[in-house]
Parts: structure tokens; C-alpha cells; sequence
């Protein structure tokens, strides 16, 4: 056990080596979600007159979640290029824990993500997003954001490990979670969309993350709770589900399919 | 003894539809090295992947260094290594973090990771680039990097698969030659390749592979003279067939082929550039003037007709467009 833990470190360790070898991709990773903070802010700040502190408190938790949903896309393309180059076949030549590699995997991806949204929070800061919560709770909303990102990260490993090729899956997961993170009420009120649209934008694991981090930083949703449906009523709380059955599913596919990733031509 | 025992090995993919092995058997003695020539499809990454523990067998069973691969992977992992076809190396990290990282993955304390990565560095002429990142190496130092983080834990059983293919002569030759040292120090090699040459150069013996399936195996030289060895080939005006026919028979002690067509003439020789000499000399002594003469070893593809009544020539071309496309893409 002790060594699967150790093997893991190894594989992260790795990734952040990367990092300092390519500096240009931490560089992208915290550029993008500071660029979508500076536009959402500019562009749609007038839409909340009515918001207590302006619709840059509302906005901020949205970006957060968006930024950390972004993780699946990254997971899967950087385990797809793995896959890819061969690599995977050596790590599984190894006497290594079977799940070290992609355990490995999602934990850099983790930490890749504490720095993205230190980055992140410091540029709210600047265009005045201003918590009212308190210290603790302003963590646990990081915290919180932090599992939301490592949980997704399991379904992109299964979805690296799957595909044949690293841009499609990058592409893929792209188009799968960018209409997601759009669908909620991390940017825009729930109510003026379509019913059928509303229905779907408040079960939407990224709309119950988006309401749970603004309570977390002291902020009614204004953006939801329409229909009084359950997850609109207890956001935290569903999306503890979420995390929880997203990882119940796919830590063990994830480590199946790395098993056997060599059984297909 | 046996290092690596296979038996009855069956492998299909996509549903049963391709069948990559069909009831391969093999062995290699230990501190030997088996060559396994074949043409691309032939089943020759799929032995190595299932001796490997990468891939599971539909049935048979092999074992290596006396471990059963299906039964006891990890115990199989502990003593192998594998360089395979595209070298498998974190091209973004330096050749130093590699070796480092794949030391510390055998369990190796930081310490010792580290002057094994030192040591493997000097062995294999990678001191100077050590710090650089792996996407600035050469195809040839690319694959002794390859090479060297397989063996790191100094392996029992080293597996090389296609460990030249799409490299430079120059590129071809630094490789033999590291794999010429570690044959030395004794460890057991199963080699796979495209190329006679190479398996000529580097292996004890060598298992001819087709549609799955061992079709011959022995040394180098008796594959050789089962396609019937060497051949002088000797082109003359077609006046002079039929006396030049004469002289190769003689110093040959072989019945020659006549293309009449092509006014060329064949035989087998048994001592090489000594016998193209003498056949030199007679026909000089006899006036007679060979418009082309030369000396055909038998390639691949001599192999391959005889032993299959068909050429390895499509395989590997269809192979080389495959590598080109997965090269442009890299």
C-alpha cells in the first residue's frame, strides 16, 4: 500500500518536472481562466444592478467551477499522449501498483489545479470579488473546488485511456464539458432558459457546485432555485453525491481499463 | 535451462477476427539470443507483448525465467526488461530525469537511482546530453536512452523489439554494438526484427515467424543454406552461355540456372569471395568476358520465398508507410 502511494508520488513528481521543462503549459493553464475573469467581468458586469456587491461576487464561484470542470479534458489528453507514445507500455512493464500511473496522473493534475485557482483568485481580487464569509469557509470552498476538479479528473483518465488519440480526446471532452459548464447558472440565471433547459441546468453537477461555493463564500444563488428541486435546495450536499458516485464509477474502470490497455491493438 | 518457454501461444484480436498468433511455440536457453525475424503482422510485437505481461493469451502459457507470465506478472516484471519499437522515454523530461524516474519506479532509493542513471549515462555515450530534453536526441540516441532505462534493474531477460527499425546505418551500427556488449555480459535476449543482417549480427539463433507461427528456426547460416546459401550471378553475351555454363558447373560442383531471358546464370557457392575468384580466373582462361558479374547473399525475401511461397517485400512496405504516417504526426 505504502508502495502504490510512493510509485503514485513518482508519476506526479514527474508531471511537475514537465512543468518546470515546459513552463508554456502552466503558463496557458493560468492565462485562460484569468482572461475569461477579466472578459466575463467587463462584458456581462452590468447584468447584475440588482446583485448585493454586483454580479462579479456571482460570477467568480462560476469561473472557479469552470476552470476546475476544465481538469477531464486535461486528464484525458495528457494520458492519451501516454498511451500514444508508448509510455504507458513501459509503466506497465514495471513492478509498479497497477493503479500508481493514473493515481499518479490525477493527483499532478490536483496540484496543477491549486495553483490555477491561487492565480485565479488573486485576479477576482483585483476586479473586486470580495468574499464575506470568512477564512475558514473561504477554504472550504477551495476545497471543496479542488475534489470537484480531482473527481472529473477520473472520468478523463477512463477517457484518455480509451481513446486512440490525444487531440480527439482533448476535443471531445472539450465539447462535452464546455456546454456543461454553459448549461448552469454559473454565468447567467437559470430562469430565463427554456423549461426543459432549467430542468437539466439544476441537476447539473456544475450548477450545484457553483450554488454550494457561493454560500461557501457568503452569497445568496440568485442564479437558480427555481423549481425548488433538491439539488437547487441542498447544492453541498448533491454535490458530495456527485463527486462520490463520479469516483465510485470510475476509479475502478480506470484502473481496469490501465490493466488491460495493452489487450487492444 | 530455459529462460523463455513458450507454448501453444493464440492471440486474435477485434473479436476473433485477426488472429496475431496461432499456436506459437518457443524457447531460449539461457544467456542466449533468439532472433525473431518477420514481416510486419507476422506476430512478432504480440509474442513480446504476451512475454512481456503487457498481453494476456486466449490460451497457451509461457513462462520467463521459469515464472509464469499470466499467473505471476508482477513477479515476471521483476526481472525483465523491454525496449519496444517507439522509444517509450518522457520526451519533454531530460535523459537524466528519465532514468532517474524509471530507477525510482524499480524502488530504488534516490541515491541509488541516481548513480545508476550516472553510470547507465557514461555505458551508453549519453553523458553530454544528460541534461537535455529527450525531443532534441538523434533517432539513435533516442533509442539507447530507450534502451538504457531498461536496464536499470540489470535484467535476467531483456526484450528488444525492432530495436533499429527507422534508424540511420550509422544509427544502426552504435545500437549493435551496445547490444553486442550487454549479449557479452550474459544476459538472455529475445530480439525481434525485420532485418536478416541483423539477426545474423546479433542473435545465436533465429526462429523464422509467419501468420503467427514458427516456420523455421536455427542458426544463422543453416536458414541460410536452406534457401541455398550464396550465389554467384554472372551475366555473358549469348554467345558465351553456353561455355560459361560449363565453367560454373565445374568450379562450382553445382548445376546452374540459366535465365535465358536476361542471358544470366547462377549458382550456389559454398566459400563465398573464394569461389567468385576461381570463377573469375576460369573464365578468363577460357576468354570468355561476363558482361555483370556478382555475389547475391540471400536476403529477407529469399527466406521468406522459400520458406512461404510468398514475399515479405508488401508486409515491410506497408510497414514503412505506417511508420512515415506516425512519424509526420509526432
Amino acid at each position: 500500500m505504502m508502495r502504490a502511494v510512493s510509485d503514485a508520488l513518482v508519476i506526479t513528481k514527474r508531471q511537475l518536472l514537465q512543468l518546470t521543462r515546459v513552463p508554456e503549459v502552466l503558463i496557458f493553464n493560468t492565462i485562460q481562466p484569468v482572461m475569461f475573469v477579466l472578459l466575463f467581468r467587463y462584458v456581462f458586469g452590468g447584468l447584475g444592478a440588482d446583485i448585493p456587491g454586483g454580479y462579479v461576487q456571482l460570477l467568480m464561484p462560476g469561473i472557479f467551477v469552470q476552470t476546475v470542470t476544465f481538469t477531464l479534458a486535461a486528464t484525458a489528453q495528457g494520458l492519451a499522449q501516454d498511451m500514444e507514445k508508448g509510455l504507458i507500455d513501459r509503466f506497465r512493464s514495471l513492478p509498479i501498483a497497477r493503479s500508481a500511473v493514473v493515481m499518479g496522473r490525477t493527483l499532478g493534475d490536483g496540484l496543477l489545479n491549486i495553483v490555477v485557482l491561487i492565480v485565479m483568485g488573486i485576479a477576482g481580487y483585483v476586479v473586486g470579488w470580495r468574499p464575506t464569509s470568512g477564512a475558514f469557509k473561504i477554504f472550504l470552498g477551495f476545497l471543496l473546488l479542488l475534489f470537484f476538479g480531482y473527481a472529473l479528473s477520473w472520468a478523463g483518465v477512463f477517457a484518455g485511456l480509451i481513446s486512440k488519440d490525444a487531440r480527439v480526446v482533448a476535443n471531445v471532452s472539450f465539447l462535452f464539458t464546455f456546454p456543461l459548464t454553459f448549461l448552469s447558472n454559473a454565468f447567467a440565471s437559470t430562469t430565463s432558459m427554456p423549461h426543459a433547459l432549467q430542468y437539466f441546468a439544476e441537476w447539473n453537477p456544475v450548477s450545484t457546485m457553483v450554488a454550494a461555493v457561493r454560500q461557501l463564500y457568503g452569497f445568496k444563488n440568485t442564479f437558480g432555485a427555481t423549481a425548488n428541486s433538491f439539488p437547487s435546495q441542498h447544492p453541498l450536499t448533491m454535490s458530495l453525491v456527485y463527486m462520490v458516485v463520479l469516483m465510485f464509477i470510475f476509479i475502478p474502470l480506470s484502473v481496469r481499463r490501465y490493466n488491460s490497455a495493452g489487450n487492444r491493438k | 535451462m530455459k529462460s523463455i518457454v513458450a507454448e501453444g501461444l493464440v492471440k486474435t484480436y477485434r473479436n476473433g477476427q485477426v488472429k496475431a498468433l496461432d499456436g506459437l511455440n518457443l524457447d531460449v536457453e539461457e544467456g542466449t539470443v533468439l532472433g525473431i525475424l518477420g514481416p510486419n503482422g507476422a506476430g512478432k510485437t504480440t509474442t513480446v507483448r504476451i512475454l512481456a505481461t503487457l498481453l494476456q493469451p486466449d490460451s497457451g502459457h509461457a513462462t520467463v525465467g521459469g515464472i509464469d507470465v499470466v499467473k505471476n506478472p508482477k513477479a515476471v516484471r521483476e526481472i525483465i526488461g523491454l525496449s519496444g519499437q517507439y522509444a517509450a522515454v518522457d520526451e519533454t523530461l531530460t535523459g537524466w530525469d528519465n532514468l532517474v524516474m524509471f530507477g525510482r519506479l524499480y524502488h530504488l532509493s534516490s541515491k541509488a537511482a541516481e548513480s545508476r542513471a550516472t553510470e547507465l549515462l557514461e555505458q551508453f555515450s549519453l553523458t553530454e546530453s544528460a541534461k537535455r530534453p529527450i525531443k532534441t536526441y538523434s533517432g539513435g540516441m533516442r533509442r539507447r536512452l530507450d534502451l538504457a532505462a531498461s536496464l536499470i534493474i540489470r535484467p535476467k531477460v531483456l526484450f528488444l523489439d525492432e530495436p533499429t527499425t527507422g534508424l540511420d546505418p550509422r544509427g544502426r551500427m552504435e545500437m549493435w554494438n551496445v547490444i553486442e556488449k550487454l549479449v557479452k555480459e550474459g544476459v538472455t535476449l529475445l530480439l525481434t526484427t525485420q532485418y536478416l543482417d541483423e539477426a545474423d549480427q546479433l542473435a545465436d539463433e533465429i526462429a523464422v515467424i509467419d501468420h503467427g507461427k514458427v516456420i523455421a528456426r536455427g542458426t544463422s547460416d543453416e536458414l541460410k543454406s536452406e534457401v541455398g546459401g550464396e550465389r554467384v550471378e554472372i551475366v555473358v553475351a549469348e554467345a558465351d552461355l553456353i561455355r560459361t555454363r560449363e565453367v560454373i558447373d565445374r568450379v562450382t560442383g553445382a548445376k546452374s540456372n540459366l535465365d535465358e531471358g536476361l542471358r544470366k546464370l547462377s549458382a550456389p557457392v559454398s566459400n563465398g569471395g573464394q569461389s567468385l575468384i576461381e570463377v573469375v580466373r576460369e573464365l578468363d582462361a577460357a576468354n570468355i568476358h561476363p558482361l555483370d558479374i556478382a555475389m547475391k547473399r540471400p536476403s529477407l525475401d529469399d527466406v521468406f520465398m522459400s520458406l512461404t511461397g510468398h514475399a515479405a517485400e508488401e508486409a515491410i512496405a506497408e510497414e514503412t508507410a505506417i511508420k512515415k504516417k506516425r512519424g509526420a504526426k509526432k
